[in-house]
């Protein structure tokens, strides 16, 4: 292994995903894959597999995975130049297009572009929230799991952090799934 | 109608802590979580005012939360507002998926952690579905509205369209509808 090329191989492949990833990263994860494992060949795919679990445990959007990704390829500069270069660019845009928006905060087509996209997001949310509990949901228990959670997450004020602790519990006394 | 805090109102401290809060906590998802601390706990922003900036979020490419916390930060402290509200964002997130991943590397086994990673899934699928509930609600009570959030979820959700072609083809109509409906 090369560190100095894997580096740079590591920042152009993030770079790039930073700025294609629109919705997320969790939709360019296929092309990372494919990248990391067949392309430049860093890993196999069950490492890969491996690292996602991890991340997946780790709290944080998720960029995380390409933390580890570059973590694996190159230590800790790699986890900080991955990291970095996924969140960059998508960053600097992010800004850019704030600013416009503030500038122009009282225009009819800002308040238009906000109110319409709106419902768009919220269909958005719903469906990743439908998709994360199909993805969840493996047997009744973990369907109950959702089902609870939502309920109490909507009826009452209690601090979500419980909610996970619990869900953990439930999946290490083999309760879920 | 609620009036978002002013810019003065939130130190650099405040707004680092703020992020790193909902950095730390987000096992299996941080959208909940900036719900809970940037509209309940510390109310910089309204249900409304975080779809919109979720709605940019979205639009542009990576992650939403993210994108949030540097159109937040930027609101409060410009440029560097946004460095800080990322760099709270992300701290505890990096230190811990190293940490997680040396231990993994010398002790634990993945297929120990498999069990409460499905449980913490399961918790943050409600929590999703329940953050979206209550952004929902602050939503306007239109027609058109329900029209479009319905159609996004099935486009998504039941039909399995790519979130592109699903952008390309329902942004433009909403934000016309949106621009028609405008008093």
């Amino acid at each position: 292994m090369k560190p100095g090329i894997s580096l740079v191989d590591l920042v152009l492949l993030f770079t790039l995903t930073s700025l294609l990833a629109v919705g997320g990263v969790t939709a360019a994860l296929p092309d990372i894959h494919r990248q990391v494992v067949d392309v430049h060949g860093w890993m196999t795919s069950a490492e890969f597999a491996e690292l996602f679990a991890i991340a997946q445990a780790a709290p944080g959007p998720n960029v995380i995975i390409a933390t580890l990704i570059g973590w694996k390829v190159a230590g800790f500069w790699g986890a900080l130049a991955a990291t970095v270069a996924l969140c960059l660019p998508s960053s600097v845009l992010a800004y850019t297009m704030s600013r416009v928006s503030m500038r122009h905060e009282k225009k009819k087509w800002n308040v238009a572009i906000k109110s319409g996209l709106a419902p768009i997001t919220i269909g958005l949310i719903t469906a990743s929230g439908a998709l994360l509990t199909k993805a969840a949901v493996q047997s009744w228990a973990s369907a109950v799991v959702v089902l609870v959670t939502l309920a109490l997450s909507l009826t009452t004020k209690v601090n979500p952090i419980w909610l996970l602790v619990c869900g953990g519990l439930c999946g290490v006394f083999g309760l879920v799934g | 109608m609620s009036v978002g805090p002013s810019a003065s109102s939130v130190s650099r401290t405040e707004l680092f802590l703020g992020f790193f809060e909902i950095g730390v906590l987000g096992f299996g998802g941080v959208l909940p979580w900036a719900r809970r601390i940037l509209v309940e706990k510390r109310g910089w922003l309204t249900d409304a005012e975080l779809t919109e900036l979720l709605s940019m979020g979205q639009m542009l490419p990576g992650p939403n939360v993210t994108n949030v916390s540097i159109m937040l930060g930027a609101r409060y402290h410009g440029p560097i507002g946004s460095v800080i509200a990322v760099c709270g964002l992300m701290s505890a997130p990096f230190v811990i998926v190293l940490a997680l991943a040396t231990l993994h590397d010398r002790y634990l086994d993945v297929a120990a952690i498999r069990g409460p990673i499905r449980g913490v899934g399961a918790v943050a699928a409600g929590l999703v579905l329940s953050t979206a509930l209550k952004l929902a609600m602050a939503l306007p009570k239109r027609w058109w509205v329900a029209v479009l959030a319905a159609l996004t979820f099935g486009a998504v959700a039941v039909w399995s369209v790519p979130l592109v072609f699903v952008l390309l083809a329902l942004a433009p109509v909403a934000v016309f509808i949106a621009w028609r409906s405008a008093p």
